[in-house]
């Protein structure tokens, strides 16, 4: 950003990379599939690189208003100083925090998930989700992050870039508005589980294998009788992915699938990535 | 004439008790934070229709949504008759009239027919209730620590309250039904239920005379006793479910309160020409006690939360869809919001009956007998609740009525970290991470643009691609 600043230009987005987008191995992967996206489209975009700063969203959540406050008035400074108007972020976390908490503090700005970006290029027909990996016949489950649903009542966006995967798309019964979170919303990432029967991870991802596996459904028919409790599902796991779109949900959800042990079968992919795949641009 | 004097001094009696004892929960509500809830009188109009008199949020689980709704329509349709019992029983004794609004004609049969089916499905629904909270092993939502004793007492005496009073209804018509036949006039009014019931009386004048009195003295006593009973407990929500969706949020349910005064603490500290405003005083002029970081007590919650408290009808759908206590936690929202209203009822006033939930074994904590001592956080609700919560908001999603406990959640942990700096370690770890490295976790914020070092490796043509 710094750069495009002194060639007087400003840019059409920033792209708010988020810290788990940053330094998480596993997110980075994400970031740069969106920014491939960005380049192929041809957006002209900036990001604040080591300008930017935790927004403040996990503070705020374990109750440290304080220091929630000093990260948002800073990175309002940052963003205000560069004269930012769009914001785009594949944190759910960053975009409800931008978006409906910085305005109280001075920062006022469009701000824009990636699920719903995706979504408007795909309309705009700029992303064709043809020519790179076909996703044809494989059986995907969308998981809804908290902060992009129920917070901010961001459903179809998601779902309508997976629907132009040409995917077979699967509801898990807890969806949307009844989604079940992952587990690491509310500052939970960073520390343990209080005691309980299960983790919450564990549960959702047992739905995620569930649906996908078409036990779910199966179950349902027989009126939620199970008559053998590891009986496998008509679908064979194979090939099938948890579609995610926060990074929160991507770590609690991998951890799911590894602790099941299906990692070699299933996988959890962000929208970003499969759609970057699909389009034949994910390095 | 001495029926018209009783039943006077009853209505009296009655609205005068009611009154009094709604004073004593306004005041506890109001003992609650200031919170800004002004303009939006459309949204806020629209929200109450919908939420509210359209029941919409009941409708994600449509068993209930139906057997309450039918309750729910039962209530409206009966108060209806209410009115003409209470204008019978002032004047038609002196002025020697019976069922004062059968001048409605056609309407009136109607009305008398509609309330009739209306009363038969409300034993219906209510014996469906009470199965679903008595049978074993009962419906889940219905468990918990926070379900038994009093709070189990008060929901099945609602529903005993609601049959007798049908009961009553069926009784008086019935009485009178068969009292008209004998004396060859017509009853005003079409009763499909009670024509069914008139072969079960005696076919004594006097008797039957006596019969429909009892019917209508015992209904319309009862409702009025009922009225008395709702203060002190869950089924207040018949009142209050309607101001509560009126007052609640507007905002996105993923925006949480901000804090003022440490939006102007934290202004002060980035900018050295930022006047404070300055705090606010006690009418007299005197500086007030600073207000503490969040809340440790229920007058530190907003008043919008304590309302909350006394429009909860324990029904347990916000716990029952709980990510932590779905998985074992000790975390109920539905058990914050019955706290709230205990701490305010031992705190400060209470209505009649209203019993405070006791826990024993389970409280988890040291209980606090001292009322000095006890707090909404000293006492009742345990840290290890407060920190199992994701802030998923699916609560806050389910709630038919609008309660948001996880605001209270939130409140409640700002006063931990805050106040008493007693966030778990793991968490104090994260905050200093943030506030040195600019990231919650343990990376040198150098680090922070590596991730598009490699990313055109391939294609390194356009060296600046990214800015």
């Amino acid at each position: 950003m710094a750069d495009l600043a002194a060639r007087n230009e400003s840019p059409e987005i920033l792209f708010w990379v988020g810290c788990a987008g940053a330094f998480d191995d596993r997110y980075k992967r994400v970031t740069r599939a969106f920014v491939r996206i960005l380049e192929h489209v041809g957006t002209k975009y900036a990001v604040l690189g080591l300008e930017e700063s935790c927004t403040g969203d996990p503070a705020k959540r374990a109750g440290n208003e304080f220091l929630f406050q000093m990260q948002a008035m800073q990175n309002i400074t940052t963003l205000n100083g560069y004269g930012i108007k769009k914001i785009v972020t594949a944190c759910p976390h960053c975009f409800n925090t931008i978006k409906n908490e910085y305005p109280a503090l001075g920062g006022d700005y469009e701000v824009i998930h990636h699920s719903t970006y995706l979504q408007q290029l795909i309309n705009e027909g700029k992303v064709g989700v043809t020519g790179g990996e076909s996703f044809k016949g494989r059986r995907i489950t969308f998981h809804d992050s908290c902060y992009l649903g129920r917070a901010n009542n961001i459903y179809e966006a998601p779902r309508d870039v997976l629907a132009a995967l040409d995917a077979d798309l699967v509801e898990m019964k807890r969806s949307r508005a009844n989604g079940l979170c992952c587990g690491a919303g509310g500052a939970q990432m960073w520390k343990e589980a209080e005691p309980g029967k299960k983790e919450i991870n564990i549960e959702r991802t047992e739905e995620a294998l569930a649906t996908l596996s078409g036990k779910a459904e199966a179950l349902a028919n027989l009126g939620g009788v199970e008559t053998e409790t590891s009986a496998p599902g008509p679908h064979d796991l194979q090939g099938s992915i948890i579609a995610v779109s926060c990074p929160f949900c991507m770590t609690m959800m991998s951890d799911g699938v590894k602790n099941k042990e299906q990692e070699s079968k299933v996988q959890v992919f962000d929208l970003a990535e499969l759609v970057a795949s699909a389009e034949g641009i994910n390095a | 004439m001495l029926q018209s004097i009783l039943f006077l001094l009853l209505l009296v009696a009655a609205f005068g008790f009611f009154a009094w004892q709604v004073r004593k929960i306004r005041a506890n509500i109001l003992v609650g934070r200031e919170r800004d809830v002004s303009g939006n009188a459309a949204e806020r109009f629209q929200k109450t229709i919908l939420v509210a008199f359209g029941q919409q949020k009941m409708f994600k689980r449509m068993t209930p949504a139906l057997l309450h709704l039918v309750v729910y329509v039962g209530f409206l349709v009966i108060n209806i008759e209410v009115i003409e019992i209470v204008i019978d029983g002032l004047f038609g004794n002196i002025f020697g009239f019976h069922r004062a609004l059968k001048f409605l004609g056609p309407v009136y049969d109607l009305l008398m027919a509609t309330n009739e089916i209306l009363a038969a499905l409300v034993i219906v629904a209510v014996a469906a209730f009470w199965w679903r909270r008595n049978s074993n092993p009962p419906l889940k939502r219905f468990t918990g620590p926070e379900l038994r004793l009093w709070p189990k007492m008060d929901a099945n005496i609602i529903l005993y309250v609601e049959v007798a009073l049908m009961l009553a209804l069926f009784f008086m018509n019935t009485a009178d039904l068969k009292l008209h036949a004998m004396r060859g006039e017509d009853l005003p009014g079409t009763f499909p239920v009670s024509n069914l019931l008139v072969g079960l009386l005696p076919t004594n004048e006097g008797t039957l005379h006596v019969l429909e009195r009892l019917g209508w003295w015992i209904h319309i006593t009862g409702i009025l006793l009922f009225l008395n009973y709702l203060p002190s407990s869950k089924h207040f929500h018949i009142i209050l479910a309607f101001p509560n969706v009126w007052y609640s949020r507007l905002v996105p349910q993923g925006q949480f309160s901000n804090v003022e005064s440490i939006t102007n603490e934290v202004k002060a500290m980035m900018d050295p020409s930022f006047v404070v405003p300055p705090a606010p005083t006690a009418p007299d002029g005197s500086p007030l006690p600073p207000a503490p970081f969040g809340a440790k007590d229920v007058e530190d919650l907003p008043w919008t939360n304590l309302l909350n408290a006394y429009s909860c009808t324990e029904c347990g759908r916000c716990t029952s869809v709980c990510p932590a206590n779905l998985t074992g936690k000790l975390l109920s929202p539905r058990k914050i919001i019955m706290d709230t209203r205990d701490r305010m009822e031992e705190k400060y006033n209470s209505p009649l009956i209203f019993r405070p939930n006791v826990y024993g074994a389970e409280a988890k904590h040291e209980p606090v007998t001292d009322l000095m001592e006890a707090t909404l956080l000293r006492g009742k609700v345990t840290p290890e609740e407060l920190w199992a919560c994701t802030t998923c908001n699916a609560c806050v999603e389910s709630c038919p009525v609008n309660i948001n406990p996880l605001d209270s959640i939130i409140e409640m942990r700002r006063f931990l970290v805050l106040e008493e700096s007693a966030a778990p370690n793991s968490l104090n770890v994260m905050f200093s991470n943030i506030e040195n490295n600019g990231a919650p976790w343990a990376f040198s914020p150098s680090d922070r643009f590596n991730w598009a070092d490699d990313l055109f490796a391939a294609e390194k043509a356009g060296a600046t691609a990214v800015a």
